[in-house]
């Protein structure tokens, strides 16, 4: 078993109202970045786990997403890496 | 009439629905969300409050109590199920409604009194009411704005399953009158079966005048009354 390193993305699923979003945009351009026009915040999450390979981590990742880290309804996900750790595995 | 008022770390309104059950001459018993078996009960209350301190999402970690398994049971089986603010949320994380609540749109907790328009009079929860009854009923909540897809909204109204919605004073369902952003100002739904209901006000805070409004009571009278006719 080795030790990884999940990231996952969770973001508002597009077309959904981002309210918090809205506002950090607002805040963005009160501060002078005019440029900006969408902004959307989601969370991401980092997971410590063991697995038999990076391939099953992720996998694991996939159902740890669908079952409860987003909502199908509102959100969307992402594992975006699974990182062996160094010196961690056994 | 046994009703369930189940118990969550960060429940905050079971005391309230406790006693509203009682005022309507229910026998109301606390089950913790620890605890197994829904046996014997008429009816179960999800309360709202912030179980888990809504981590994740609202509801998101409570869905997983080992209760809840029986609460789906109960559900399925056609057993009456009410939740109300974050047992709304709770019962929408479970999969018993369709949709999720997220954000209000001010991004604003909103506690005040709203005003709902009684959408339909022919389900469990709302019988001793009149069709289009205007309610002055308060809310307390963050995330209440109702979300889904675009077919299941639809098929949602299509079906005639809003049993609640967000209205001004003349009963109009404007967007002023929407304190959330809720889609088509909906402030409660049931199940297809029609047996589980969930709702983002809180009628158990409407129970007597000294607290400003008595409109909820109809709600309760209306279970007591549904149930004690199936029991006959």
């Amino acid at each position: 078993m080795t030790h990884y390193r999940l990231e996952i993305r969770v973001r508002p699923r597009p077309g959904l109202l981002d309210p918090q979003g809205k506002a950090v945009h607002n805040s963005l351009v009160a501060l002078g970045w005019e440029g900006v026009h969408d902004v959307r915040v989601g969370k991401a999450i980092l997971i410590d786990m063991e697995a038999e390979s990076a391939a099953a981590a992720r996998e694991a990742a996939e159902a740890m997403c669908r079952k409860l880290l987003a909502n199908p309804v509102t959100e969307d996900y992402e594992v975006v890496s699974a990182e062996a750790l160094e010196g961690a595995g056994s | 009439m046994k009703v369930a008022v189940v118990t969550f770390p960060g429940s905050n309104c079971d005391h309230d629905l406790y006693k509203a059950a009682q005022q309507v001459g229910a026998d109301a018993v606390f089950v913790w969300h620890r605890e197994r078996g829904l046996g014997g009960y008429d009816a179960v209350l999800l309360p709202g409050g912030f179980s888990y301190g809504d981590y994740l999402r609202p509801g998101a970690i409570a869905r997983l109590s080992p209760i809840m398994e029986d609460v789906v049971e109960f559900a399925n089986a056609g057993g009456p199920v009410l939740g109300i603010c974050n047992g709304f949320q709770m019962l929408c994380e479970a999969g018993l409604l369709p949709g999720a609540l997220v954000r209000n749109d001010s991004l604003r907790f909103e506690s005040r009194d709203v005003r709902l328009r009684v959408e339909r009079t022919d389900t469990l929860f709302t019988s001793e009411y009149e069709d289009g009854q205007i309610l002055r009923i308060p809310i307390a909540h963050g995330d209440g704005n109702f979300e889904a897809d675009k077919e299941t909204l639809e098929a949602l109204e299509d079906a005639g399953r809003v049993v609640f919605r967000y209205v001004d004073v003349d009963g109009e369902a404007t967007t002023e009158a929407n304190p959330n952003g809720s889609w088509h100002n909906i402030a409660g739904l049931v199940n297809e079966g029609g047996n589980v209901l969930g709702m983002m006000p809180h009628p158990e805070r409407a129970m007597e005048e000294i607290l400003g409004s008595t409109d909820g009571v109809g709600l309760f009278t209306s279970l007591a009354a549904s149930l004690a006719a199936t029991r006959v």
